[in-house]
């Protein structure tokens, strides 16, 4: 056996923030950054007394993602309390959903970069409150700790995937797929930084021996603050997980699973500590909310106001645009409001391909150099296929073009202004004419070697003619010149 | 006569006429509280100052011709375990000894709505776990009937401020009897609405399913004043009944015709007192008297009811005290440790029985008992509830007493909890099925002690139990008994 046979198995959890304006049961601010325990009620602080109402917004977009993984949607919405004790979450419970989770049994396709595409299953999708957030005061030089509850109640939806992962470049597509939809449909802004988007991932192996495959313990790992950390944590656990095997050979079911959290500043996974006692949720129903029949009136409509997905996004734009796999997916993955600049731009300019070309080398550079998105570009999509339809109807070549497509971002100016500013005006046919005429006139061995076969040598005039006059465009210099000579001959 | 003696109902006719003034009223409440509260310990936090202030306000507006809520002046007592924002609110208990709600129960705002006036908020079983108010951590109350003999509970504070004169009227909550059975043994009219008509906001829970505001009065009309003004949807309460605020003070003086009483046959055998079950026969023979027809009733399932709430109630409690662990509010005993922090603040700030409870609740929650405990009581729990939904569709009401006993001596189950849990006997299905019951005085025993008769009815029937109560308190004069305090 060589560490070739040895199957790497991830599952993800990920935990995507709803964007709603309010928590999940309470009126409160779901805004980022708050001052601490700014945005609390007793609801949200788990006073006594104090009564959880569900917040209709949430279950709305928890639903529209569920069916957007292709999940089946619970008939009955139901809520459960999840007990454990710690001091940011001020019930001792969470409000969570435990067996009859909101979305079951969906599915993601995915496109690992370089490989085929891949389905990953999903187990569920369910809806759960967040906690809030401790904070070791270390500055005060004492062993106290601060809690924010402004996190406290804020919506989320957990997403499980099945362990159908096999590899860091997987993990990695589903998490790119997963985000883009979420985006997509507005149900998260998975801003990773803020804890819009957290993802833990389970990890084994399965190692082919004599009598059949062997599965190794499971690892989660927690503490992944970015794709680039989950990649990195699953390659360093597939490595750490399979010298481990070679030291104890312990098999699942022979170590109890293990939780390792991710350093990235040590490049490393590093156990945590286990909870003293095993964890026992003692999960029941929270009495607090009555179980709501979820309608199949409700969910069609949501289903169909899903609107286009980024799966059929890629296809349409493939065969409607006459686009290849990897440039749809260039769009695509930029999210809706770029595919729409793309669309507005291939109609106007009436070149789908050079408006593809144009926004995956041009657009998309400034946009990453300027770290700017495509809702806050200078260059409106209409002024912008203006511009390509010169270069389309050979009024502009493309370096000009690149020059004043430069201008208008730049200097923020219209097609014309920028045009203005370059000294970019169009040259009548005539006066073209009339330049041609004059240099082959000046340059009668031109014309001769011209005539004699060597068409090369209308080169030197074209350059002649690019000085005496920027904006002329040496294509149709060059067809004149040619006309010109054989109207001589 | 002493102002003391009017009826809830009479004194606001006194109020609205102008013979009387709301500060006259609250006044002759407060000096009676002066001589008697000393024995009786109803009240834990007195509240006569601002009642004073704000029935002077009240009288201030009345006389200004201002159009008045529906208890304007009337003094009112309640429950330690109704959050105000204005007093502290201990559900009678050392962990939310200091504790003090920035926001006030949605019954306490309905109150305020209808002009009445807080005079106190009263002693309790330390968050509504029990049946005697033994279990305050700030005392028991002492029944003015017999001042050795416990108030019944976990509502005793209340019940026994409304039997005592402390007050016309009382909230109380009843999560399995906590309202019917320190009304039975104090001799007042105690009314559990049927779950989800009364909202449940700032009521401290104890176990949420089942846990009922409801008010103590002296009379049956009483109760329904007090009734129409707390109840109807709240949308901060899930649970809450969308259903508009019962009118039954306008309906309760009307009788009912061709009535059908359901009589629990059980609940006249064995293990009842002899001469509560002869006063509860006397009062079926007075609603005979009065045209209803007696019928025999099967309720198969109501043997299980005290198991199975006792089940139910103490998960729920397990997950709703959970919070008190000392990290946001309330006692907190410091610890280096947080693990240490929280089993510190909550061994010295909780006492015997709720521990007792939060274990029971735990231990059946917990893995591996979860289907053996928990959701077999459920299961249960809906066959006690098809017991009375089948019921019902014979009969109008059941009768029967509320409790087996009467008001026994303080101390005397203190060390036996499983007997105190069997007094809940008669009281505890009505929470489990989410119905309406109401307790009245229907007799005393030889020692001097109130009898509660129990009357239960379908969801959303309060009117008619209140209804058939009044025309029970219309020919006998049980309730207007008053304590030889
Ligand atoms: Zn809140």
């Amino acid at each position: 056996m060589s560490d070739a046979d040895i199957v790497l198995v991830i599952g993800l959890e990920v935990h995507v923030q709803l964007q709603t304006a309010s928590k999940l049961f309470c009126g409160c601010s779901t805004k980022f950054g708050q001052p601490p325990n700014t945005q609390t009620c007793p609801v949200c602080l788990g006073l006594p007394g104090a009564l959880p109402v569900l917040n209709k917004e949430a279950f709305r977009l928890g639903a529209i993602a569920g069916l957007a993984l292709n999940c089946k949607i619970s008939p009955i919405m139901k809520w459960d309390r999840k007990n454990y004790f710690y001091p940011d979450l001020p019930k001792g419970y969470q409000i969570s959903q435990f067996d009859l989770p909101l979305a079951y049994e969906g599915y993601l396709e995915t496109l690992p970069e370089g490989g085929e595409p891949k389905t990953i299953r999903i187990i569920r999708a369910h809806l759960e409150e967040d906690a809030g957030k401790s904070m070791h005061d270390e500055a005060a030089g004492t062993s106290d700790s601060r809690i924010d509850l402004n996190r406290t109640g804020t919506p989320l939806l957990e997403i499980v995937s099945e362990p159908d992962l096999r590899s860091s470049q997987e993990a990695r597509a589903y998490l790119d797929e997963l985000k883009l939809l979420m985006t997509y449909l507005a149900v998260s802004d998975c801003n990773m930084q803020e804890g819009s988007l957290r993802v833990d991932a389970n990890v084994n192996l399965h190692i082919p021996g004599p009598d059949g495959v062997i599965a190794t313990p499971i690892v989660e790992i927690k503490n992944l603050n970015s794709f680039r950390a989950v990649e990195r944590a699953i390659d360093y656990e597939a490595a750490r997980q399979i010298d481990e095997w070679e030291d104890r050979g312990l098999r699942l079911g022979e170590a109890p699973k293990r939780t390792f959290g991710w350093d990235d500043q040590k490049e490393r996974t590093v156990e945590q500590r286990q909870k003293e006692e095993s964890s026992d949720y003692r999960y029941f129903p929270d009495p607090d909310l009555v179980p709501v029949t979820v309608t199949t009136q409700f969910v069609e409509q949501l289903q169909q106001g899903l609107g286009e997905l980024p799966a059929a996004l890629r296809a349409r734009l493939q065969s409607q645009y006459d686009l290849d796999a990897y440039g749809a997916n260039v769009l695509v993955n930029q999210g809706s409001s770029l595919v729409a600049y793309f669309e507005k731009l291939a109609a106007v300019s009436g070149n789908a391909r050079r408006a593809s070309n144009w926004v995956q080398q041009d657009v998309l550079r400034v946009l990453n150099e300027t770290k700017t998105n495509i809702e806050g570009f200078p260059v409106a999509a209409s002024q912008m296929g203006e511009l390509l339809r010169l270069v389309e109807n050979g009024k502009l070549n493309t370096s000009r073009a690149k020059d004043v497509f430069e201008e208008m971002f730049q200097a923020k100016l219209s097609l014309g202004d920028a045009m203005k500013s370059l000294g970019i005006e169009e040259v009548s046919q005539d006066a073209l004419v009339d330049l041609c005429r004059e240099l082959l006139n000046a340059n009668p061995k031109v014309v001769a070697d011209v005539s004699g076969g060597k068409q090369q040598a209308v080169g030197a005039l074209i350059g002649q003619a690019k000085k005496r006059n920027p904006n002329a465009d040496p294509g149709s210099v060059r067809k004149i010149l040619l006309e010109l000579i054989q109207q001589m001959g | 006569m002493s102002l003391l003696q009017h009826s809830a109902t009479d004194l606001l006719s006194l109020l609205q006429s102008g013979d009387v003034t709301s500060q006259q009223v609250v006044q002759a409440y407060s000096d009676r509280a002066a001589t008697v509260e000393d024995q009786v310990h109803a009240i834990l936090q007195p509240t006569w100052e601002s009642a004073l202030e704000r029935a002077e306000e009240i009288d201030r507006r009345r006389s200004a011709g201002e159009l008045l809520g529906s208890l304007a002046g009337l003094p009112v007592a309640v429950k330690d375990i109704l959050c105000t924002d204005d007093f502290p609110t201990t559900c009678g208990s050392k962990i939310l000894e200091t504790f003090r709600p920035p926001y006030n129960a949605t019954v306490i705002e309905k109150l305020r709505a209808a002009d009445a006036i807080l005079v106190g908020k009263t002693n309790l079983d330390e968050f509504a776990m029990g049946s005697s108010t033994e279990n305050s951590a700030f005392g028991p109350t002492h029944n003015p009937w017999d001042l050795t003999r416990v108030p019944g509970g976990s509502s005793g504070g209340s019940a026994a401020s409304v039997s005592a004169d402390l007050a016309p009227l009382a909230i109380g909550t009843d999560t399995g009897g906590s309202i019917r059975q320190p009304a039975a043994f104090c001799g007042v009219t105690g009314l559990k609405p049927t779950y989800g008509r009364v909202s449940r906001y700032g009521l401290v829970a104890f176990a949420s399913s089942l846990d009922q505001a409801g008010p103590f009065a002296r009379s049956a009309q009483d109760t329904a004043l007090l009734l129409d003004a707390i109840s109807g949807h709240d949308a901060r309460d899930s649970t809450s009944a969308n259903r508009p605020p019962t009118s039954a003070f306008a309906e309760v003086e009307q009788p009912l015709e061709s009535l059908r009483v359901g009589v629990i046959r059980e609940q006249l055998g064995e293990g009842v007192d002899d001469e509560i079950r002869v006063a509860v026969e006397a009062s079926l023979q007075a609603f005979q008297q009065m045209g209803a027809s007696l019928i025999d009733v099967q309720l198969p399932h109501a043997r299980y009811a005290v198991a199975t709430y006792y089940i139910v109630a103490p998960c729920e409690a397990s997950g709703n005290l959970a919070r008190y662990d000392g990290a946001h509010y309330g006692l907190r005993v410091e610890s280096p440790e947080l693990g240490s922090m929280y089993s510190a603040s909550r061994a010295r700030g909780l006492g015997e029985e709720v521990k007792r409870r939060i274990m029971l609740g735990t231990f059946a929650l917990s893995s591996g008992y979860n289907s053996r405990y928990y959701l077999k009581s459920l299961q249960v729990r809906r066959l006690i509830r098809n017991d009375y939904d089948q019921a019902f569709e014979n009969v109008d009401l059941l009768l029967g007493p509320t409790t087996p006993t009467t008001a026994f001596r303080i101390g005397e189950k203190s060390d036996d909890p499983l007997s105190m849990y069997l007094g809940d006997l008669f009281t505890v299905g009505t929470n489990l099925a989410g119905i309406s019951g109401l307790s009245i005085p229907c007799g005393f025993s030889a020692a001097g002690l109130p009898i509660g008769l129990h009357l239960q009815g379908p969801a959303f029937s309060e009117t008619t139990l209140l209804r058939a109560a009044h025309m029970y308190q219309s020919v006998t004069d049980w309730h207007a008994r008053r304590p030889p305090l």
